[in-house]
């Protein structure tokens, strides 16, 4: 019953955030405010993630591809494939979902309990919409840059690995890149990650919105944030993977 | 004018206000007084729409805001200026910004014209050369003051201040008192203070309505209040040494 009043709890809010505007003008400072605080922001923690990740896949892909009767190139395929496919969009999203999630519950959260979405309240303002609905654009605008990105700096770390550990040579790496390459896995990635995004926004907004109490409060609607946020994410990938996929 | 009619509001079992009836006046600065818990803190979030009531009605100048739809809510929420307890500032936002935001939202005024009126507003709590500070580099007291330049940069019909002393010292609080006073009685706006605080009580309180265990239970004014035989009040009222020593005299 719980997760039921949750859940009509949380669709009541995104009708509120998905209202009109009161003045555009303000929205989109507030969105471009966002898509710096919430994606430009994390580029760097994804950029190292990507390298190291896509340095470690490469190095394992050669270890379990140990046989003569397996062409070489076949490690920069598979680490393509394990980035663009997995790792990329939804390791990365999983990450940014405590990142991001939790500033937007923590922000949110603080405003409640110090008074400050009262005090827009008594304005006349659509607080739902104005607090939440531009942190949603900005992730679901930036997340496919991110992503992107992150796919090209998780290759060139295999590359980089590859390379300089001997494991596999330049050409065959990015033989293996090329080979076979379908245009539809990005579209799919791009797919996951911009429903990902929604999914962080929207529920980490959430649990922010209706923090009550102090400190410790907000603490707990952060971290709910953050572990419900991922559940939503492990969960929409397996739907999404099978309808898009199979 | 604001009038409160037949307002009840509950919390479970608990009934917190139980059909409070009271007007508060135009151009005076209207007090809800009470202990803590008194439900005080309730009826001004009643007021202003927070909470939404259980029965009864709040006329905000002859328009019902408990019966109309949300957009004409909308439309006296922007007649509205609330001062809260702890400011309530956004901290994103400096000063300047704080003060202007209600007149980006609502407003189409130029950039200078906000600006203008933003110098105007914390001139007149006597703030000068804050504009681009921080609500955390300010004082409790710089804060009380930016939040109600802001509650008035907009030019309110109504203003609204939940406990405007709460962690001041008595200095600081008199100048917040005879500032809100003088702001009321200058643009002739309903004001209603949240308070308990008895040196507001005396200072600036024009109308006076006490509210004991839900009830409205005494009404007055700065005076009538130091006279009164209710007992209550007078337990309110002379609850301190000091307040007790100085009624012996």
């Amino acid at each position: 019953m719980k997760i039921l009043s949750e859940v009509g709890k949380y669709l009541i809010l995104m009708k509120e955030v998905f209202h009109k505007p009161e003045k555009a003008s303000i929205y989109k400072k507030q969105l471009l405010l966002e898509m710096d605080n919430l994606g430009l922001d994390s580029l760097g923690i994804v950029a190292i993630i990507s390298v190291f990740m896509g340095a470690v896949v490469t190095i394992q892909m050669a270890f379990n591809v140990d046989s003569p009767l397996i062409p070489l190139y076949t490690i920069g395929f598979a680490t393509r494939k394990s980035v663009i496919l997995e790792f990329s969009p939804t390791i990365v999203s999983l990450i940014l979902a405590g990142k991001v999630g939790s500033r937007i519950a923590s922000e949110i959260g603080t405003m409640r309990v110090t008074e400050q979405i009262d005090a827009l309240e008594i304005m006349g303002i659509n607080t739902a919409s104005f607090l939440i609905l531009p942190k949603i654009v900005a992730c679901v605008l930036m997340y496919p840059f991110i992503i992107l990105i992150s796919m090209f700096l998780a290759l060139a770390g295999g590359w980089l690995s590859g390379v300089l550990t001997g494991l596999v040579a330049s050409s065959d790496y990015v033989y293996g890149l090329q080979y076979q390459f379908k245009m539809f896995d990005i579209t799919y990635a791009l797919i996951k990650t911009v429903v990902f995004a929604f999914l962080t926004a929207s529920v980490s907004g959430h649990y922010g919105y209706f923090t009550s109490g102090g400190a410790l409060e907000v603490g707990r609607s952060s971290t709910k944030a953050v572990v419900n946020s991922s559940i939503m994410i492990i969960l929409f990938n397996l739907i999404l993977t099978q309808l898009l996929l199979a | 004018m604001i009038d409160v009619i037949n307002v009840s509001k509950t919390f479970g079992e608990h009934e917190v206000l139980k059909n409070i009836n009271v007007r508060f006046d135009k151009g005076k600065t209207n007090l809800i007084i009470g202990q803590s818990g008194s439900g005080k803190t309730v009826l001004m979030k009643c007021l202003v729409g927070l909470f939404p009531i259980d029965s009864g009605t709040i006329n905000f100048d002859g328009r019902s805001f408990s019966t109309i739809s949300y957009e004409e809510k909308k439309k006296i929420r922007q007649e509205i200026g609330m001062l809260f307890q702890g400011g309530a500032l956004f901290d994103s936002m400096n000063v300047e910004e704080n003060v202007i935001f209600p007149l980006s939202m609502f407003t189409d005024m130029s950039i200078n014209e906000k600006i203008d009126r933003a110098n105007f507003c914390l001139k007149r709590v006597n703030l000068e050369n804050v504009n681009k500070l921080f609500p955390s580099e300010l004082s409790g007291g710089m804060k009380k003051r930016v939040a109600i330049a802001r509650a008035i940069s907009a030019n309110p019909k109504y203003l609204f201040c939940d406990e405007p002393n709460s962690g001041l010292d008595p200095a600081t609080s008199i100048v917040i008192d005879n500032l809100i006073s003088e702001i009321t009685q200058e643009y002739q706006i309903t004001t209603v203070i949240n308070t308990h605080d008895m040196n507001s009580v005396i200072e600036i309180g024009d109308k006076i309505a006490f509210i004991y265990k839900g009830n409205l239970w005494w009404e007055g004014d700065k005076n009538s209040i130091l006279n009164t035989d209710n007992k209550e009040i007078n337990d309110f009222v002379y609850a301190t040494e000091l307040t007790r020593r100085i009624k012996g005299k």
